[in-house]
C-alpha cells in the first residue's frame, strides 16, 4: 500500500491504495464517483473511460501509480451543471438506452471535441471506434457529436 | 451517498408508503408526506404539484420507465414537466412485479397503467367540483389543473390532493380517445436521460452500503464442474482481502473493495472436480445434434402431408442451416448487492424477474417472502440474462455466509464463461415446387436444447424454441415443422427474441431461396404467397395484411425495384411477425459482399407495425438496437466450447459491433390505432435473413451457417 494525492474534478484526494490498483477502482471505490463504469477491466470496451491530462484513457488499465500530478476528469466533473455541449446533445438525440456504456462515450468524445472540434465522420469512427455500445445506439451517438460541434446535419437517420 | 439502515428500517412498517431507495434517485424520500394523493401504490402525487409514478417493470434500456409513465400521465392529463419515475420494489403495495421480457410489457400493462390514471384523474375532478360546488361534468383536466371553463376557475392538482385523497378511486373510470392523446403516440425522450448523461444513474454495480463487502467468485470453468479442494494462503495476505469462503457457485474471495477482491482471487488455487462435461466440445455438439437429426422429433406443425407432396413436387430444394450459442454481453457485468440479517433479506439487483426471485431466496435463507424485499435497479443492459437467478443467488449466499452486506461482482470473463446462453440449433429443409414454381410443400426439421425442459419451467419442452419456425406465416398447402430436443451441459437461456433470433434466419433465407429457384422476385414471393384472410397460429392470429404492409413499405423505402446499387453490392428482403408481442416488422438490407468473404452493411430500412406507437422515437431507437444486436449476431459473434469451457472471456476475443460498422438505419412505423405491440426483440429477427439474402444478391453465395464472418475476416 502506497499514498497517492490526485487531482480529480478540480478537487485534490489522498488515498491509500496498492500500486496496481487501477485508477476505476480509486475513483469508485475509495472517492465513490461511480459515473465512470467498469466494463470489462481489460481495456476493451471504454465504459471506464476518464480524461488523465486533457487525453482519454481507459482507467481500468490504469494502475494508480502511473497517474502521478496529471489532472483526471471524469464524467461528474466534465462540466459543473451537467450541460456540457456533448451532455446537452445526447439528451436532445435521445441517445442513451441502457446508458451504462454513455458515460465512457461521452467522456471520449470530449476528447476527440477537444482537439477536433469540427470532426468528420471519420474522426469519430477513429475516435469512437473502440467504445462497445451493446444497446447500438451507435448513430445516435454519431449524430450527438455532430450536433455538440455545433455542425448542422439532419436528426438520425 | 449511501443506502442506510435508517432508510431501510423506514421501509419494513406495514404500512408502507415508500421503500429503500439506492440512493440518488432524484426526488426519492422515504416517506409520503402525509397530505400527498396516492390513489394507487405506483402513483403519488404531492402538495407541489410533483406527480412520481414507479416503474413496475425493469429498465434496461428498452424505455419502460418513460412508456409507463406516458400511460398514466396520459389519462392523468398531467404536466409531463412535472412527472419523475422511480422504480418499484417487491414491495406488497406495487402487486407481483412478474417478468420484465418477451416484449411484453406495452401489450400487458397499458390498459392497466391507464386506468390508474384515470382514476386519479376522476378523483381530482370531483375534488374541484366538489370544492366550487358544481358537476364534475363541468369540470376538465388539463395539463395538472381541474379547469372550470364557464367560469374560468381553475385549481393545480397539487391544491387537490388532500381532499381526491378522501375519494375512493372510482372501479371503472372513462378512458381517453387514442385521438385526443397529448402524450402517448409522440416522441419523447427518456426520463432517465438526463442522470445517465450526468453519471448520476444509478447501477447495482454503483449501490455502496456501509459495511460492505465486495466479492468475487472463482467457479469451474467446465459447466457442472465443483470444488474439490482449494488453496486461500496467497489471497490472505493480499491487502484488503477479508476472507475466503465456499459457496454454492464456487470459491468466494471477500474484499473490503473491489480490486482486493479480484487480486485475490488472481492469487486463489482451486482444484476441481471438472465433472463429465470436460469432454464437451463444439464438435461434440455439433455432431449428437446431427445424429439427433436423424432420428423423429416432435410435430410441431402440419398441414397436409408434406412427406406424400415432396416427392411430387416438380423442382426439390434442400438446404441445411445452423446458429450458434450466443452470449448476452450486458455491458454491466452480473452483479448484485444483498444484506442478509437473521430476520430479513434486502437485494439491490438488475433483475428482470423479481418475481421468480423471491421463492428462490426463501430457499436460500430459510426467511419468508414477506420478510424479503428486492428493490430492482437500473441495469446495464438485460436482453433475457437478468431474468436469470444466479448472480442475485451469488450476493445472498455471500452475504449470509459472510455476515455483511455483500456486492457480488462479476468480472468480463466471469460473464462470458458463465452466461445461460442463447442455444445452437441444427436446421435440415426440404421444399418443392410445382411447374409454376409454387411453393407446393415445406418440411423444416430441427434440433437443438430445450430452454423450458433446462431450466425446469413447467412447460413443453418446445415452448421456447418454435417461433419462426412452427408459425411460419406462408400459404404452403403441404408443411411439416418437427423439433428434436437434444440438450447438452451449456446453460441456456432467453436471449433477446429467444428462438426468433434463430428460426426467422432459417425460414426467411430459405424462403429466399425457393424464391431464387421458382425464378420470382423475393419480394413478389413473398406476397403471392401469403394467406388471404387472418390466420391462428398456435395461441396467436396472423394478420396477412399487416405482413404484407410492413413487407412493401419497407420495400418501397428502399427502392426495392427502382434503386441501382453498384457492383458487388445487393438488396435482400425479409419479415417476422413477432405474435406474441404484437409486433410485425421488415427490412430490406442493402450489402456489399467482398470477394475475399468481407460483407458490409451500409444500409438497413426498417418499416415496423406495433399497433399505436406509444412513444414513436422509441420504436425508433429500439429498432436500431435491435438491428444493431442482431447484426453483431449475424457477423461475428458465436460462443465455442473446448475442453468443457467457453473459449471467449473478453471482447477481444468475442467482438461486439463497432460504431465504425454500423449501417444507416431508416425506420418507417406504420400509423395504427391497434392496440400497442412490444418493441424490443421485434427488431432483431428480419436482419440476419435480410443481410443473408443480400449476400446472395450480390454474389451468388448462400450463407447457411452463423455468424457469417469466420474469425479471420471478422476485422473486414
Amino acid at each position: 500500500m502506497a499514498e497517492y494525492t490526485l487531482s480529480v474534478n478540480g478537487q485534490s484526494y489522498t488515498v491509500e491504495a496498492s500500486p496496481d490498483m487501477p485508477l476505476l477502482w480509486v475513483l469508485r471505490d475509495r472517492i465513490k464517483l461511480t459515473g465512470t463504469k467498469f466494463g470489462c477491466g481489460q481495456g476493451l470496451c471504454g465504459a471506464c473511460t476518464v480524461h488523465l491530462g486533457g487525453e482519454a484513457v481507459r482507467s481500468c488499465v490504469t494502475p494508480v501509480s502511473d497517474v502521478g500530478t496529471k489532472r483526471i476528469t471524469t464524467i461528474e466533473g466534465l462540466d459543473p451543471h451537467g450541460t456540457h455541449p456533448l451532455q446537452k446533445a445526447w439528451i436532445e438525440v435521445d441517445v442513451a438506452q441502457c446508458g451504462y456504456c454513455q458515460t465512457g462515450q461521452i467522456m471520449t468524445a470530449a476528447a476527440l471535441l477537444a482537439k477536433h472540434p469540427k470532426p468528420t465522420d471519420r474522426d469519430i469512427d477513429q475516435a469512437m471506434g473502440e467504445n462497445v455500445c451493446r444497446c447500438g445506439t451507435y448513430l445516435r451517438i454519431r449524430e450527438a457529436i455532430h450536433r455538440a460541434a455545433g455542425q448542422r446535419k439532419e436528426v438520425a437517420p | 451517498m449511501s443506502t442506510t439502515r435508517r432508510d431501510f428500517l423506514k421501509t419494513t412498517g406495514a404500512l408502507t408508503l415508500a421503500f429503500a431507495l439506492p440512493v440518488r434517485l432524484k426526488g426519492a424520500t422515504a416517506q409520503a408526506p402525509e397530505s400527498a394523493f396516492q390513489p394507487s401504490g405506483m402513483l403519488r402525487i404531492d402538495p407541489d404539484g410533483s406527480v412520481t409514478i414507479w416503474a413496475t417493470r425493469t429498465e434496461m434500456g428498452q424505455g419502460v420507465r418513460t412508456s409507463m409513465a406516458m400511460a398514466i400521465a396520459e389519462e392523468l392529463e398531467a404536466d409531463w414537466s412535472r412527472v419523475k419515475i422511480l422504480q418499484a420494489s417487491t414491495a406488497p403495495r406495487f402487486g407481483d412485479l412478474g417478468v420484465t421480457g418477451g416484449s411484453q410489457t406495452t401489450l400487458s400493462t397499458t390498459m392497466a397503467l391507464r386506468k390508474v390514471g384515470a382514476q386519479a384523474r376522476e378523483m381530482l375532478l370531483q375534488a374541484a367540483a366538489d370544492t366550487w360546488g358544481v358537476a364534475t361534468s363541468e369540470c376538465l383536466a388539463r395539463d395538472g389543473r381541474i379547469q372550470h371553463p364557464s367560469t374560468k376557475r381553475s385549481l393545480a392538482y397539487g391544491d387537490l390532493v388532500a381532499r381526491a385523497g378522501k375519494l375512493s378511486p372510482p372501479p371503472e373510470p372513462p378512458l381517453k380517445a387514442p385521438k385526443d392523446f397529448r402524450i402517448l403516440g409522440k416522441d419523447a425522450r427518456r426520463l432517465d436521460g438526463p442522470d445517465i448523461v450526468t453519471g448520476r444513474a444509478q447501477f447495482a454495480t454503483d449501490i455502496h452500503i456501509p459495511g460492505m463487502l465486495v466479492a468475487s467468485i472463482e467457479r469451474c470453468p467446465v459447466f457442472g464442474g465443483k470444488v474439490k479442494s482449494f488453496d486461500a494462503s496467497a489471497t490472505l495476505k493480499v491487502p484488503g482481502v477479508k476472507q475466503v469462503l465456499e459457496v454454492p457457485s464456487g470459491v468466494a474471495v471477500f474484499g473490503e473493495d473491489t480490486w482486493a477482491a479480484f487480486s485475490g482471487r488472481e492469487a486463489l488455487k482451486v482444484q476441481w472436480d471438472e465433472g463429465p462435461a470436460a469432454k464437451m466440445d463444439s464438435a461434440s455438439i455439433r455432431k449428437q445434434y446431427e445424429e439427433r437429426l436423424k432420428t423423429p422429433g416432435k410435430v410441431v406443425r402440419q398441414v397436409g402431408d408434406a412427406a406424400q407432396a415432396l416427392p411430387k413436387a416438380a423442382k426439390r430444394i434442400k438446404a441445411t442451416y445452423d446458429a450458434p450459442f450466443l452470449a448476452h454481453a450486458t455491458m454491466e457485468p452480473m452483479v448484485a448487492v444483498a444484506d442478509v440479517k437473521p430476520d430479513r433479506c434486502m437485494i439491490w439487483a438488475p433483475t428482470q424477474a423479481p418475481g421468480w426471485i423471491l421463492p428462490l431466496v426463501e430457499k436460500l435463507t430459510g426467511l419468508k417472502a414477506d420478510h424479503i424485499e428486492v428493490q430492482v435497479t437500473l441495469a446495464g443492459g438485460g436482453f433475457g440474462r437478468r431474468a436469470m437467478a444466479d448472480f442475485i443467488l451469488d450476493a445472498v449466499a455471500c452475504s449470509k455466509a459472510v455476515g455483511a452486506p455483500v456486492k457480488a461482482q462479476w468480472t468480463r470473463p466471469d460473464d462470458f464463461q458463465h452466461d445461460g446462453y442463447r442455444p445452437a440449433t441444427l436446421h435440415e429443409l426440404e421444399a418443392g415446387l410445382d411447374t409454376q414454381g409454387r411453393p407446393v410443400a415445406w418440411a423444416h426439421r430441427f434440433v437443438g436444447p430445450s430452454i423450458a425442459a433446462s431450466n425446469h419451467f413447467p412447460w413443453p419442452p418446445e415452448a421456447v424454441e418454435l417461433s419462426g419456425a412452427a408459425d411460419l406465416p406462408y400459404d404452403i398447402p403441404n408443411l411439416h415443422v418437427e423439433w428434436g430436443q437434444s440438450d447438452t451441459p451449456v446453460p441456456i437461456w432467453f436471449w433477446r427474441a429467444v428462438p426468433a433470433s434463430f428460426n426467422p434466419f432459417v425460414t426467411e433465407s430459405f424462403l429466399d431461396e425457393l424464391a431464387h429457384a421458382a425464378g420470382k422476385d423475393p419480394l413478389a414471393f413473398r406476397l403471392a404467397h401469403l394467406p388471404k384472410a387472418p390466420q391462428k397460429l398456435g395461441q396467436h392470429t396472423f394478420d396477412p395484411a399487416r405482413y404484407r404492409a410492413v413487407l412493401e413499405l419497407a420495400a418501397a423505402k428502399a427502392g426495392w425495384h427502382t434503386r441501382k446499387l453498384p457492383k458487388g453490392w445487393g438488396h435482400g428482403i425479409a419479415a417476422h411477425a413477432y405474435l406474441e408481442c404484437g409486433t410485425y416488422v421488415a427490412q430490406v438490407a442493402e450489402v456489399e459482399a467482398k470477394a475475399g468473404g468481407g460483407i458490409r452493411v451500409h444500409r438497413m430500412v426498417c418499416a415496423v407495425d406495433c399497433g399505436m406507437a406509444l412513444n414513436p422515437g422509441n420504436v425508433k431507437a429500439q429498432m436500431e438496437g435491435g438491428i444493431a444486436f442482431g447484426l453483431s449476431a449475424a457477423l461475428h459473434d458465436e460462443i465455442t466450447l473446448k475442453d468443457g469451457r467457453v473459449t471467449a472471456s473478453s471482447f477481444a476475443e468475442h467482438p461486439i459491433l463497432l460504431l465504425p460498422s454500423m449501417p444507416k438505419v431508416e425506420v418507417h412505423i406504420v400509423p395504427s390505432e391497434l392496440p400497442p405491440g412490444g418493441v424490443g426483440e421485434p427488431g432483431l429477427p428480419p436482419l440476419a435473413p435480410a443481410v443473408v439474402n443480400a449476400v446472395f444478391a450480390a454474389t451468388g453465395k448462400r450463407l447457411r451457417s452463423l455468424p457469417l464472418l469466420p474469425p479471420a475476416l471478422r476485422k473486414a
